[in-house]
């Protein structure tokens, strides 16, 4: 069951990358836990630099972008 | 990872440049064009090619509206206070919300190619002077948002890039904006747009520099080098065309949306500047001869809080007006170069000491550049 977590401090670009990443794990079918990492030291130790971000069992797939909900699927097709 | 996400639109479609024949002449076909990208392209692609001619056709008859709207429907005197206030205000608005789009569109585009992580990696591997130089020139078109600016400031540290280079793109980013120069160029021509570029980069530069030299990284809060990080080369997530289309138009839609009102203050105060401030007030005010005028411009600018396009109405009416463009360029870059809000964010990284100083010394740049331009032109 894949971990995704949805770094940033929560401004609307976050939101809006977080719903789109619930949208795809859905199309999917997936079982999957959605975390939203807001302290930036937290963020941080994940190596993001750039919010928000995707981070999928603790490697970095998404950083300061918003993808389509179709490529956040294909991003998360690979996981298990 | 799928096709889909695969690094390589061109490495796609090199293959086909390329070999065209032999790859798709017979019935077995490797190299597929994906029948999505195709129908996107279309989707998103399509309208822009009407879309374009139309956004030209329109903002070129905008002014001759304007005109006809003051005098024709409202019935006032285009040479009246209130008339030639009304005829800025009904002319500029279109004008400036139709250039943003318009440049934004273009901006985001470019910038979907520039990431930060790719920025801090050239920058982790220079020294000296030319590390300052590049961050200041990166710092234009890297995307930054001051809500990011810890996290950047923090990543781009922790890899080893010089703490004044990372000063120098901390006063490029903001200062030289990007969406600000396009609209500088679409306003008043290429002259003021470079002088604001050129400038904007030279200011960094120093200041980054001079920041490097006094060896201040005693003065980062230390919780900066302490916590853990491990930096990530760059996301595994790669964009097509349609992905940088769809981010540039909700790029238009985030910042169009957000900025408006703004935006339509700012006209209002041009509009008010235009019609109603007598040109021999501005001359005494904001001209050559007031020496006092650009260390004002700076400390009116630096708490007035406000986005790039906010400002553009008010600079166009300043100059409209007679006022001195060192004096107005300063305003400008006292605007939207040292904000607040930024400072504030800043504070959490950088202890009181180091604030003042990087204040002091990018306000100071911003003084001499207002008086320079005052001087020579």
């Amino acid at each position: 069951m894949p971990v995704i977590e949805i770094c940033g401090p929560g401004c609307s670009r976050c939101k809006i990358l977080a719903e789109r990443t619930e949208a795809a794990a859905k199309s999917l079918g997936l079982d999957y836990t959605l975390l939203k990492v807001t302290e930036l030291p937290q963020i941080m130790a994940r190596g993001v630099m750039s919010t928000p971000a995707m981070v999928v069992d603790g490697v970095v797939k998404v950083q300061g972008q918003i993808p389509s909900i179709e490529a956040l699927a294909a991003l998360l097709s690979g996981t298990n | 990872m799928t096709n889909e996400t695969d690094p390589s639109e061109s490495a796609r479609t090199i293959p086909l440049l390329t070999e065209p024949r032999r790859c798709c002449g017979g019935g077995g076909c490797a190299v597929k064009p994906e029948p999505s990208r195709g129908s996107q392209f279309l989707k998103q692609g399509g309208w822009l090619a009407i879309a374009l001619p139309l956004w030209f056709l329109i903002y070129h008859y905008l002014q001759p509206f304007a005109n006809f709207l003051t005098t024709n429907v409202f019935g006032l005197d285009p040479t009246s206070h209130l008339g030639s206030a009304v005829a800025f205000f009904l002319y500029d608005s279109p004008k400036v919300l139709m250039l943003l789009a318009l440049v934004v569109l273009g901006v985001t585009f470019i910038q979907t190619f520039v990431s930060p992580e790719r920025t801090r990696d050239i920058l982790a591997k220079r020294a000296g002077a030319w590390s300052n130089l590049l961050a200041s020139l990166l710092g234009i078109f890297t995307p930054f948002c001051s809500c990011s600016a810890v996290p950047l400031f923090i990543g781009f540290v922790r890899v080893g890039v010089p703490l004044g280079a990372t000063f120098s793109f901390l006063v490029s980013a903001p200062m030289v904006n990007e969406v600000a120069l396009f609209m500088l160029l679409g306003l008043f021509g290429w002259k003021i747009a470079g002088l604001y570029a050129l400038t904007g980069v030279a200011i960094a530069f120093v200041a980054g520099w001079i920041l490097g030299k006094l060896k201040m990284e005693r003065h980062l809060e230390s919780w900066v080098m302490a916590i853990p990080y491990n930096a990530q080369a760059a996301a595994d997530y790669k964009m097509v065309f349609a992905d940088r289309l769809e981010a540039s138009i909700q790029g238009v839609r985030e910042i169009v949306g957000k900025v408006w009102p703004y935006i339509l203050v700012g006209i209002a105060v041009g509009a008010f500047i235009h019609g109603y401030v007598p040109e021999a007030l501005m001359a005494r005010f904001m001209g050559k001869g007031a020496w006092w005028s650009v260390p004002l411009a700076v400390i009116i600018g630096v708490p007035l809080y406000s986005n790039a396009a906010g400002v553009m109405p008010i600079v166009q009416a300043l100059l409209g007006k007679g006022a001195a463009l060192g004096t107005v360029l300063a305003f400008m870059m006292a605007v939207i170069g040292l904000s607040l809000p930024e400072t504030i964010i800043l504070r959490k990284v950088l202890k009181p000491k180091l604030i003042a100083v990087f204040v002091g010394v990018v306000a100071t740049g911003i003084l001499v550049v207002g008086y320079l331009f005052n001087l020579i032109l």
